[in-house]
């Protein structure tokens, strides 16, 4: 009889964790794509690419003048980095266009966190392949922090793991 | 340069860009580590801790992923190889595939019918929700 009870408590939590798994199953599960804006994608696919050492996951082009472009860096994993073009057209009118570009250029948006190995040697090579720190590696209560803006000027935080 | 240990990161960092630059010759671990001022067996200690790997390891690394951006700009495996620094074909291929897990022929013929597909399809690399807002369409 104890037994039998024993074993109808364990179905039941079992029927409780199904639910509870099918409900978490269909939440949002990862994201796949973030967007950056910039001024120019050639310039931003040097930055990324050649000052960052980003991957290119896709770079495809769209008619006669669009391109998807995507970059990542080496360990990211799933997500893609959109490169998107600040330009008059789906996403944006003319005022639009250009008050965007004036945001971006004034160092408006901070778009993440980048992670690093070591901080001091990645400021040391970004630094030296010509990449503009706002700040230098600097102790903060909760780590080491230093921040670099793109070419476009579009800042980023990094940090040491 | 005002953080700890920075003449020490420049020489690291500066030791490691060489090998960036000039993966394609031979380069002597020996010949780094003078130009950074350190002995050899430390220079390498070193090295391994800020990069978590040797000079060495470092340098097929790099070599290795400069293979596979040649294998994706359509050049053929003979020529990716001479390129990146090796003689033999099969050290080469050998390396290749203990480290990609398949062989630089595979990689390559896996990026020209990707290359293929991003130009005769490159709608399916894009989100529906973007290219229906440029309006890209199939």
């Amino acid at each position: 009889m104890a037994n039998s009870v024993v074993v109808s408590v364990c179905v039941s939590t079992a029927e409780k964790c199904q639910v509870v798994c099918k409900q978490k199953s269909s939440m949002i599960s990862k994201m796949s794509h973030v967007s950056v804006y910039v001024l120019d994608q050639n310039s931003a696919y040097d930055f990324y690419v050649n000052k960052l050492g980003f991957e290119v996951k896709t770079d495809a082009p769209m008619g006669e003048e669009g391109r998807w472009l995507t970059v990542a860096p080496p360990d990211q994993g799933g997500l893609e980095i959109t490169l998107m073009p600040i330009a008059e057209g789906m996403l944006f009118n003319k005022d639009t266009a250009t008050q965007m570009r004036t945001l971006v250029q004034n160092g408006t948006f901070g778009f993440g966190v980048f992670e690093c190995k070591d901080i001091y040697a990645t400021y040391e090579e970004l630094t030296a392949k010509g990449v503009e720190f706002s700040k230098k590696p600097t102790k903060e209560f909760y780590g080491i922090e230093a921040v670099f803006k793109d070419d476009s000027g579009n800042w980023f935080s990094l940090g040491q793991k | 340069m005002n953080y700890p240990k920075a003449y020490f990161y420049k020489r690291i960092v500066q030791a490691k860009m060489y090998i960036d630059e000039h993966f394609a010759e031979p380069i002597d671990v020996h010949h780094i580590a003078n130009e950074a001022f350190f002995s050899k067996f430390h220079f390498i200690r070193q090295f391994k801790k800020v990069y978590g790997r040797t000079p060495h390891q470092y340098l097929t690394h790099v070599r290795i992923q400069q293979a596979k951006t040649l294998l994706e700009s359509n050049h053929s495996v003979s020529e990716t190889c001479y390129l990146v620094g090796y003689d033999s074909l099969s050290s080469f291929s050998n390396l290749f595939k203990r480290l990609v897990k398949i062989t630089p022929s595979t990689y390559l013929a896996m990026q020209q019918k990707r290359q293929a597909l991003t130009q005769q399809a490159p709608l399916q690399f894009v989100p529906g929700c973007f290219a229906q807002r440029y309006g890209w369409k199939k």
